[in-house]
């Protein structure tokens, strides 16, 4: 028993240390760069995928493996540069989620690259010369090369220490990460800086990758495992913080292990929940510190204008389109129509806490999922009519709302958009592995219209009315006063609270109001589809939500519902039209990034505004 | 050896800068004076390329460096001590004079940790504290410190005495004159007209982005009309 | 007697801040605190606004104990605010500023119907007449001048009536002709409304002339207390603080 446990300890200490590398190069980027790396698990992957190249290309044996690990993580280095030189220099002053989706661009990019060099099929690599057999301890054998990687967390961690603390580059990165503006006035040259940082960060990712190679097999979802892993670990420890970093993945590593042995049902919920809790008790992490918030870049949000009898215009046009075209379309096109509706709701939702209440969030489609499991589940399990399931959708994501809201609006920035993803992780998880109530990875089929409202027309003009009414709400609600008092806690959370609001609650109400109308759309588009699955919940359309509003626009009211006209039109289009949609569709969200940064209704509004 | 001329300047749509024309000799240390938002700072910071100039020319040791890196013009010998102080707070006293090193000019005696403690004795006793755990008159010992670590040859001081306890702004009076007696030229900003008497060799007065007046303190301070004009009315 | 502070403590792990501070303020009174930088002004500010609460000790506003309260619940009986650093919703017109006061005053903020554009303008207008500050009402206060978001902050901080207003650095950042204007503008209204004022500040001269009475600290204790003339010539006073007068023309 005993020597068990002590195996499954030393499992856990193994698989530390390759989280930890990876981690260590994520939090040493965010440090300096202030940048959340999304692309940093794919560099993991493509270290993997080059070492597997390498190492099976080079003759056998000790040069050939342990050259070719090296090579590939140096390898990964320069790609790192290339990315950084090429994209992130020019984005360094955006706001934090634009970075975050540039860099999701590089992720959907590298996806699609990587299957065409490599191919979809699972690659297995060689073992590690020298380090093939296995030790006994206490009786049960133990692979050497495990015991090798136990070592190397502790060993890069030193090293890392040393070239902080003990070298005039690392003193100069650590005054970098706390005003790298006054380090370019001292003369240093911080791109050179940053883009060295990025070498170092992208060799560690690399070297993570090269590393599992005698471990496990090299395939493509790597890099978006690894990722979410990876981020747990950086904000469990602290953003920026190496030994927290180090402390988070040995924490995670021996809870891996061990929740495996006692419930193996939540080892996909348990990094998401121990982060939660963590944040909960400690809102900057282990040993992370609060943002030295002096000198951060002050961004004057825009005031609102009421709308201008153009935009009014335009909106009334575009409304009498919506309402007299669809009888004289086909099946297919009222479907396509019906999921632009919901998608405008679900937008609008989104907007209204991130646009107004300022708050980030990577993980609104938890609400939008729950929304749709709150009617399928009636409906399997009770055979409840669509009517009220249309009432329980809002009702089930409104009380998740309540119940996460009250943990992640208590968080700023980066911080609270992990964990609105935590918690977003943690219903995905939930539906996929409570096979018994929801199906699982099947999903739940038959969730259909009640018989009046079975015609696609009807149905269609059922979501318009409910999307359009609730979207509309939503904006008359930004322009009365709560919507001012969402805005002044975004504004001076100082002098909001010197004028007696309570912006904790202010804004809980507001996560609560974007539940609910998430979970409209979410319980719309069940019956709409008349199925549900986990995706509804998962990590890419938590990012469709996010991409809808930024490409409309963050700050501006009419944003979400241009983003949502435009994104779900050109996502329809790439799919239908490419294989290699990712590439494209990561491209199109890096040229969004890079040219558009206020979102097309910004874009249109500075037109406007540059002609008077 | 510092020469500006018609140095335009931006935020956004505003037009902060209107054509800034100044000038500092060798060894000499000139005061900007004017009321807030007048664009003493964004003259300092345009100096430094940490605002872009939209116009106009700052030539230094007969070099234009408008346009240029805030690193490349901190390496041409321009040292910055902002408003702000913006010291590092994690780093140590040790480690902040440590980011500020460059090399020296041949032939100029360089920067050293103990120079620096022998100009603002009181950070020497604390050498290894957190520049977080440092009073406000500290800490704007230290950022100056930090950027004579740099061995600059022209430094611009921006409002050192706001914030600081009357008797910490006569101790920054006369770590200047120490200064100016070894020959370095500062361009100071300030909004202390006694602080300014003190250690200012010539005033230029800013305006709405201009300069407006220019001249000894004596005879600012014994004109009436332009104190009250563009200073204290 | 509108505020009474007693006999109030606050460390920071191990270093103590303020140790053993009172004071009191009547109405239309104006009381500046003083003394160098790290002396326990900012603590003492933070625990009467409430950001602190005051590891032991009372602060008595208008006969109740509001040590360790929150800072909302502290507006609401009746202190007003300014800040250092001046802390004004950029995103929202000067006269929205000011109107936010007066919803949150009404308990109106969960208010998610009636659109803010057509609430009657007239209080905040008065207001804004009353800091001069009427004929800005509709720009954003995120181009203001700095001395006009701080006459904005000064509307803000007079929308509840308060009974108390709490100045932290007022002046600060300013060209001293706007420091001596925005002083006797507070001073004036102080005096007529009735209203007790407590301020920090480092600029001597608006001190000595606006100040009824003055509080030194030092290390976290006072170390004098009285009117301009007497504090001026205090010996210890000139010693840790105001030095010999070079710097702000007051010997």
């Amino acid at each position: 028993m005993f020597e068990n446990l002590l195996v499954q300890g030393l499992s856990g200490l193994a698989s530390a240390s390759s989280l930890f590398l990876v981690a260590s190069g994520l939090t040493v980027i965010f440090g300096v760069t202030r940048i959340v790396n999304f692309a940093h698990g794919s560099l993991y992957m493509m270290g993997a995928y080059l070492s597997w190249t390498l190492v099976t290309a080079l003759p056998r044996g000790h040069l050939g493996f342990w050259g070719g690990v090296l090579v590939a993580a140096l390898i990964v280095g320069v790609i790192g540069v290339l990315i950084e030189v090429l994209l992130l220099r020019r984005i360094y002053k955006a706001p934090e989620l634009f970075q975050l989706l540039g860099t999701f661009g590089v992720v959907l990019i590298v996806q699609d690259v990587a299957l065409m060099i490599w191919g979809p099929q699972d690659l297995l690599g060689p073992r590690a010369p020298g380090l093939r057999g296995a030790v006994e301890i206490l009786g049960v054998r133990f692979p050497l090369y495990e015991l090798f990687l136990i070592a190397v967390g502790p060993v890069v961690l030193g090293l890392l220490w040393l070239l902080f603390h003990r070298t005039r580059w690392g003193t100069t990165v650590r005054a970098a990460t706390a005003d790298r503006e006054m380090v370019g006035a001292l003369g240093v040259n911080q791109r050179m800086l940053f883009t060295t940082v990025f070498f170092l960060g992208s060799v560690l990712a690399g070297l993570g990758g090269a590393l599992q190679l005698p471990r496990e097999s090299v395939n493509l979802q790597m890099d978006l495992a690894i990722i979410a892993e990876a981020f747990v670990v950086v904000v469990i420890g602290g953003l920026g913080s190496l030994p927290g970093a180090f402390l988070a993945a040995l924490l995670l590593g021996q809870l891996q292990a061990f929740g495996i042995l006692i419930f193996p049902k939540i080892t996909l919920v348990l990094a998401f929940l121990v982060m939660a809790v963590v944040l909960v008790v400690r809102p900057h992490g282990l040993l992370g510190r609060p943002p030295a918030s002096a000198h951060a870049a002050h961004v004057v949000e825009p005031p609102y204008p009421p709308a201008t009898p153009l935009v009014r215009y335009l909106g009334f046009a575009a409304l009498a389109l919506a309402v007299l075209v669809p009888p004289f379309m086909g099946e297919f096109a009222l479907i396509v129509f019906t999921e632009i509706a919901i998608m405008v709701l679900f937008a609008a939702s989104l907007h209204f806490i991130m646009g107004p209440g300022g708050m980030a969030s990577f993980g609104h489609a938890a609400y939008f999922g729950l929304g749709a499991y709150g009617a399928a589940l009636l409906a399997k399990h009770f055979a409840a009519p669509m009517e009220l399931g249309l009432f329980a959708a809002p009702l089930m994501a409104g009380f998740a709302g309540v119940v996460f809201g009250w943990f992640c609006v208590r968080l700023s920035g980066v911080y609270a958009a992990m964990l609105t993803l935590a918690f977003a992780q943690i219903a995905w998880s939930t539906a996929f592995q409570w096979v018994e109530v929801t199906g699982g990875d099947n999903g739940i089929l038959g969730v259909w219209p009640s018989a009046w409202a079975q015609p696609k027309l009807v149905y269609y003009y059922l979501a318009l009315v409910l999307c359009v009414g609730v979207t509309l709400l939503l904006r008359r609600a930004i322009f009365a006063p709560f919507g001012y008092a969402l805005r002044a806690g975004r504004d001076s959370p100082l002098r909001a609270e010197a004028i007696g609001m309570d912006g904790f609650r202010i804004r809980w109400v507001a996560f609560i109001f974007a539940a609910i109308a998430a979970g409209v759309a979410g319980g719309l588009f069940a019956y709409a589809k008349g199925s549900v699955f986990p995706t509804y919940m998962a990590i890419p359309r938590s990012v469709d939500a996010l991409l809808m509003v930024l490409l409309g626009g963050v700050q501006t009211v009419s944003g979400p519902i241009v983003g949502a006209l435009a994104y779900t039109w050109i996502h329809e289009q790439l799919m239908r039209s490419f294989d290699l949609w990712r590439l494209f569709l990561g491209s199109v969200i890096v040229a969004l990034v890079l040219f558009f940064p206020q979102g097309l209704v910004g874009a249109a509004q500075r037109l406007t505004e540059r002609r008077k | 050896m510092l020469e500006v001329e018609g140095l335009h300047a931006h935020y956004g749509r505003a037009h902060i800068l209107q054509g800034v024309t100044l000038a500092a000799r060798q060894g000499e240390v000139v005061a900007l004076l004017g009321r807030n938002g007048a664009g003493k700072s964004t003259t300092m910071k345009s100096i430094m390329g940490m605002v872009r100039p939209s116009q106009g020319q700052v030539r230094f040791e007969g070099r234009d460096l408008a346009g240029r890196e805030p690193f490349e013009i901190a390496r041409a010998g321009i040292g910055y001590v902002p408003e702000e102080r913006r010291i590092f707070t994690e780093l140590t006293v040790m480690e902040n004079l440590d980011v500020g090193r460059r090399p020296p000019r041949p032939g100029q005696q360089a920067w050293t940790e103990e120079r620096v403690f022998a100009l603002f004795p009181s950070l020497g006793a604390m050498r290894a504290r957190p520049g977080g755990r440092m009073s406000g008159g500290e800490q704007q010992m230290l950022t100056i410190g930090r950027t004579l670590m740099g061995n600059p040859r022209l430094i611009l001081l921006d409002e050192p005495s706001e914030g600081l306890a009357p008797v910490i702004i006569e101790r920054m009076a006369d770590a200047i004159l120490a200064l100016k007696r070894d020959g370095l030229t500062v361009l100071l900003s300030e909004q202390n007209l006694h602080f300014a008497r003190l250690v200012s060799d010539r005033a230029c007065v800013l305006e709405k982005g201009q300069i407006r007046w220019e001249g000894t303190l004596e005879a600012l301070m014994a004109d009436e009309a332009v104190k009250q004009q563009y200073l204290v009315a | 007697m509108t505020l009474l502070v007693e006999d109030i403590h606050k460390s920071f792990g191990g270093v103590q801040a303020v140790a053993g501070v009172s004071l009191s303020v009547q109405a239309g009174e104006l009381l500046a605190l003083i003394g160098p930088n790290g002396a326990g002004k900012s603590t003492c500010f933070n625990m009467l606004n409430g950001q602190l609460r005051p590891d032991r000790g009372r602060i008595v506003l208008k006969g109740q104990d509001i040590a360790g309260l929150p800072p909302r619940r502290i507006w609401r009986m009746g202190v007003g605010r300014t800040f250092q650093i001046t802390a004004t919703f950029a995103s929202m017109s000067v006269l929205e500023n000011v109107q936010m006061a007066l919803l949150s005053h009404a308990h109106r903020l969960f208010d998610i119907w009636n659109p803010v554009r057509r609430e009657d303008p007239a209080r905040a207008m008065a207001l804004l007449e009353r800091v001069g500050m009427a004929a800005q009402a509709g720009r954003p206060c995120g181009v203001l001048a700095y001395g006009d978001l701080k006459r904005v902050e000064l509307a803000i901080a007079l929308a509840n009536d308060p009974a108390l207003l709490l100045m932290d650095e007022p002046t600060a950042g300013m060209a001293p002709s706007e420091r001596v204007a925005l002083m006797e503008l507070t001073a004036g209204i102080a005096r007529n409304s009735g209203i007790a004022v407590l301020f920090t500040e480092h600029d001597m001269e608006v001190v000595f002339a606006h100040a009824d009475r003055i509080l030194v600290l030092d290390r976290g204790r006072p170390i004098a207390e009285g009117e301009p003339a007497q504090v001026r010539a205090d010996p210890r006073v000139r010693e840790v603080y105001l030095g010999t007068g070079a710097t702000h023309g007051i010997a």
